[in-house]
């Protein structure tokens, strides 16, 4: 039993270094996610971004606009996401008299 | 003030610590438009120093910092203050969220939207503050 785990161990190893050696290499302006455009001719959102995120918004760091302004619909639902854990916590765990 | 620890030596440290982990909350929430930072980071951090306060100078004694009572009213608000502005832009003519149409005098439309994510960063870390708090209170049987 334990030689079957390690050898589905390594061949998993061998499959997860396969794919990293064809990922492009750090930095390359020419690969898929750098560019303006998708493979399928779509624009990119992260590029209108990183172009409009300062004049939209006056704020420096842009990865806060992305989360507060241009997201914000998703930051909400984190926060009631957190909102309803402790709801949940409350209703289970509180002390019944 | 009852005492509730035995070691004086943790009471005054929780004690000492504990403003200077609010202080760097605050610091995180504000530098939240300028770097790393925002209103998750910094309502776990003052979670962490009302619960320090919890743990240390006990549940009794650290009343006073936030409530037992008022937790989870609050995490309501803070999640109503996030809703309500989105809402608010929503009656006065823009989308769901969207800061610019709120008629603020005197700022342009991308002073509004600054001045809207800090605002409803404030909802973010009194939600998720009072919430983890009151996940501790609640597991501690008070």
């Amino acid at each position: 039993m334990k030689k079957i785990q390690y050898l589905v161990l390594v061949i998993f190893c061998v499959i997860l270094l396969y794919g990293v050696s064809g990922l492009p290499p750090k930095g390359d302006l020419n690969s898929p996610v750098h560019g303006t455009v998708n493979p399928s001719d779509t624009p990119v959102a992260g590029t209108y971004y990183i172009q409009n995120a300062y004049t939209d918004a006056h704020t420096p760091n842009m990865v806060a606009v992305i989360l507060a302004d241009y997201r914000a619909f998703d930051t909400l639902g984190e926060t009631i996401v957190v909102f309803a854990g402790a709801i949940a916590c409350f209703f289970i765990l509180r002390r019944r008299e | 003030m009852k005492e509730q620890t035995e070691s004086p030596i943790i009471e005054i440290a929780a004690r000492g610590l504990a403003p200077v982990i609010q202080i760097v909350g605050i610091y995180v929430y504000f530098h939240g438009h300028y770097g790393p930072g925002g209103g998750f980071q910094g309502g776990v951090l003052f979670a962490a120093s009302i619960l320090l306060l919890r743990m240390c100078v006990g549940f009794e004694n650290s009343q006073h910092q936030v409530s037992g009572k008022y937790t989870l009213p609050l995490a309501a608000f803070g999640a109503c203050i996030f809703a309500g502005t989105g809402l608010a832009s929503l009656l006065v003519g823009g989308n769901f969220l969207d800061y610019g149409f709120l008629p603020v005098p005197g700022l342009v439309e991308a002073d509004i939207r600054y001045y809207g994510i800090l605002f409803i960063e404030v909802g973010v870390t009194l939600a998720v503050m009072t919430a983890l708090v009151s996940i501790y209170d609640v597991l501690l049987g008070a």
